[in-house]
């Protein structure tokens, strides 16, 4: 009896210390699987997300441990500028196109809370792609006009990540301009750099051909087409440019956090002037170095980093290059500092090019023609359609209007209508330098454009007698006494 | 003995719209079949029924709720309507300032509106009610296929705060009904019945196949689009949210000795 009682007294100490052993040992283990499974990592505190409008980014998380976040959203449909002189009716996230910038470590416990304003026509939704789960929030953020949904989740993996609206029609949300990124940190955050902004793309469709002005509707036909009116950075045209344009120092490193909201167009996302040193390919672990263009797929996004080491303006373009030249997608990043002569010598010479043979048969034509007598007005005016369409219509668009900050206008311009002989010069010989068109400042350069007198007469005829320009007929004499 | 008088004044108000209630103010809609945006290629049959010409405005509903204390934003239930119930009025009984009378009432809950189409002996619309005779334009009883009438759809619910102008302005459909688009939505009876989940895709794909096929909008069923969004809103209601873009218009059925 004595004894049966010592050792069941036995089996309970050997069963305590198994117990125990057991515990220090599971105990030890979930402090390793914490690392590696962000679903265990324990959350410290609890703050509201700070939130900011492109191209500013919040502040980098850092060292910062896991927390418990609230992310305060709101849905606001409004009307807004797309381009000079056109409106559309936005639907956003916080006001803005792209929305709000959310910035999160892994390991963080959201608690979301999106709100959609009470003016609201229609109910909306969020999907994060940050998100592991149904719909990405979808479902659970589901919320009418006037009314609040709250739901949370973990972040899991860290990398850069879209968010966008999913109620149905889901393209025509997205088409609205409901999208943005927010971004999850790796523990201990992202290797400091000089500057951060917040860029992203997106593809517009209007009843309205690109330009046309007033307040346009959204083209459901044209979206199924994929047959964008306008590709712009930003939420519209000038979106990064002029004023918006962005700025560094020279020998600083910029990283752009670049999301593509779509709805159908994939980006090749470049800036003319740099190589991106580093890029989190498709915004997740792997780093790609020296990278002349990355792709940017409709609904994801990339982290491009690169020290900028000469003073100038470097040019963000969707590298199929229609859209960045002819529907918006162009951004400035402005670079001012020391000019640095062993990376980028500029032009140190001019010359004079002649091979002593021809290449073509043209200069002869053009010999001939140059005998020939005057061309007349209605002749000048057709030349002169051709050779802008070839020569001038990218930048200078199709109506003149020009591209607002990038390229001045040719319609009802004062500074062509105030003096036809410097006109002819810009064209025969380009212009660099600032120059004030209606008011407006720009500071670029047109290079010299290689074409015969005649044509140059002809295109200026064609400019002069257009949009409201003062009808000076240009003749080739006048385009040869320019020297 | 209070809810007495309530339902008393309730009786009276019905008897007074049975007498002429069914005159000018509402239309006649000859029932039929259609197909609409969700559910089976199957026709879905529609009675005959009267139709407010009208959506209930701000100086209709202001009487009711002086008839009915119980709807007073102060004295609602809120199981029956949550905190944005008329919400804008300036008080229990007064309109807010740049409030129309002869405006939509909006910013009421499902209760609130049904028991309001109670009174007048009339009913909320179903869903199918509704968007039946919502498929005509001015000539036609069913213009789903006509790009302008998708238009004016759509660019309506482009246009913001159209809940503030007047009733009776924009056009007058087929069947002699205004305003089904363009100035508010509206509750119907079994808003809810058609499930859209917040998560839109999946109605699509997934094992329920209310939106089968609709999800590989085409251009040629454009007309779904305009649809799809209304659904959408239904979708995400709840009997007792108040909304400022949403109000009513009630129904009623034709009585056999009518016939």
């Amino acid at each position: 009896m004595k004894n049966s009682k010592t050792s069941k007294l036995k089996l309970v100490y050997l069963f305590f210390a198994a117990a125990v052993l057991a515990g220090v040992l599971t105990s030890c283990e979930k402090a390793v699987a914490a690392k590696e499974q962000p679903e265990k990592m324990k959350v410290y505190g609890e703050s509201e997300a700070e939130l900011t409008a492109p191209p500013m980014v919040p502040r980098p998380v850092g060292k910062r441990a896991a927390t418990k976040l609230v992310v305060n959203m709101e849905v606001v449909e409004k009307e807004m500028e797309m381009s000079d002189g056109v409106s559309y009716v936005y639907w956003t996230f916080d006001g803005t196109v792209p929305g709000s910038f959310i910035r999160t470590r892994v390991g963080d416990e959201i608690e979301f809370h999106l709100k959609n304003h009470p003016d609201s026509k229609l109910p909306h939704n969020i999907d994060l792609h940050a998100v592991t789960g149904p719909g990405g929030g979808a479902e659970s953020s589901f919320v009418a006009p006037g009314h609040e949904a709250v739901f949370t989740f973990k972040t899991m993996n860290p990398g850069l990540y879209v968010y966008h609206c999913a109620t149905a029609p889901v393209g025509m949300h997205i088409a609205n301009g409901m999208y943005g990124l927010i971004l999850v940190e790796p523990e201990g955050g992202l290797e400091p750099v000089d500057k951060e902004y917040y860029v992203m793309q997106g593809d517009f469709y209007t009843e309205g051909e690109n330009g046309e002005r007033g307040l346009q509707a959204f083209s459901m036909e044209k979206a199924v087409d994929e047959d964008a009116d306008y590709v712009v950075f930003n939420g519209k045209v000038g979106g990064l440019t002029g004023d918006n344009a962005l700025t560094a120092k020279v020998g600083e490193t910029v990283r752009l956090f670049v999301g593509n909201g779509g709805p159908n167009l994939v980006s090749s996302f470049h800036v003319i002037g740099e190589i991106f040193d580093k890029v989190h390919v498709e915004g997740g672990a792997m780093i790609n170095e020296n990278v002349q263009t990355t792709l940017i797929p409709a609904g994801g996004a990339a982290i491009v980093e690169f020290k900028v080491d000469v003073p100038g303006n470097l040019v963000l373009v969707d590298h199929s290059i229609f859209r960045a030249f002819n529907k918006g997608a162009l951004g400035i990043l402005k670079v001012e500092g020391e000019e640095n002569e062993k990376v980028w010598g500029g032009k140190i010479a001019e010359n004079v090019y002649n091979p002593g043979t021809t290449a073509s048969a043209e200069v002869t034509e053009e010999a001939e023609t140059a005998q020939v007598s005057e061309a007349s007005l209605a002749e000048k005016m057709e030349r002169g359609k051709q050779v802008y369409t070839q020569n001038c219509l990218a930048c200078h668009q199709a109506t003149g209007a020009g591209i607002p900050n990038a390229f001045p206008p040719l319609a009802n311009s004062d500074y062509l209508n105030a003096d036809v002989h410097r006109a002819i010069e810009v064209v025969k010989f380009g212009l660099s330098g600032e120059v004030e068109v209606n008011g407006n400042i720009y500071n670029s350069a047109m290079p010299k454009q290689n074409i015969s007198d005649e044509d140059v007469a002809a295109v200026l005829t064609y400019v002069y007698n257009n949009w409201g320009n003062n009808k000076t007929e240009v003749t080739t004499e006048m385009v040869k006494s320019r020297k | 003995m209070k809810s007495l008088i309530r339902l008393a004044i309730c009786f009276t108000v019905l008897i007074q719209s049975q007498l002429y209630g069914q005159s000018d103010s509402m239309v006649e809609i000859e029932g039929g079949e259609f197909v609409p945006l969700y559910g089976t290629k199957t026709e879905i049959p529609v009675g005959d029924f009267l139709m407010d010409v009208y959506p209930v405005t701000n100086a209709q509903f202001q009487k009711f709720v002086k008839e009915n204390p119980q709807w007073k934003r102060s004295k609602v239930k809120k199981l029956f309507a949550d905190e944005n119930y008329l919400k804008d009025w300036k008080d229990d009984e007064t309109l807010g300032e740049d409030q129309f009378e002869d405006a939509p009432v909006t910013n009421v809950s499902w209760y609130a509106a049904k028991n309001y189409c109670e009174c007048q002996g009339k009913r909320l619309p179903t869903v199918d009610e509704w968007e039946y005779v919502a498929m005509a334009n001015k000539e036609k009883a069913d213009a789903r296929e006509e790009k302008s009438y998708n238009r004016f759809i759509l660019g309506w619910y482009e246009t913001p705060n159209t809940y503030k102008n007047r009733i009776g302005q924009t056009f007058k459909n087929y069947w002699g009904v205004y305003d089904l688009h363009g100035l508010v939505w509206e509750w119907t009876l079994d808003f809810n019945s058609v499930l859209i989940t917040g998560e839109s895709r999946q109605d699509s794909t997934g094992e329920n196949n209310l939106f089968c096929g609709a999800a590989a909008v085409g251009a040629t069923d454009l007309m779904n689009y305009a649809a799809f969004m209304r659904y959408a809103f239904r979708g995400s209601m709840k009997a007792k949210y108040s909304i400022k873009n949403l109000g009513f218009r009630c129904v009623q059925d034709v009585k056999p000795e009518a016939l």
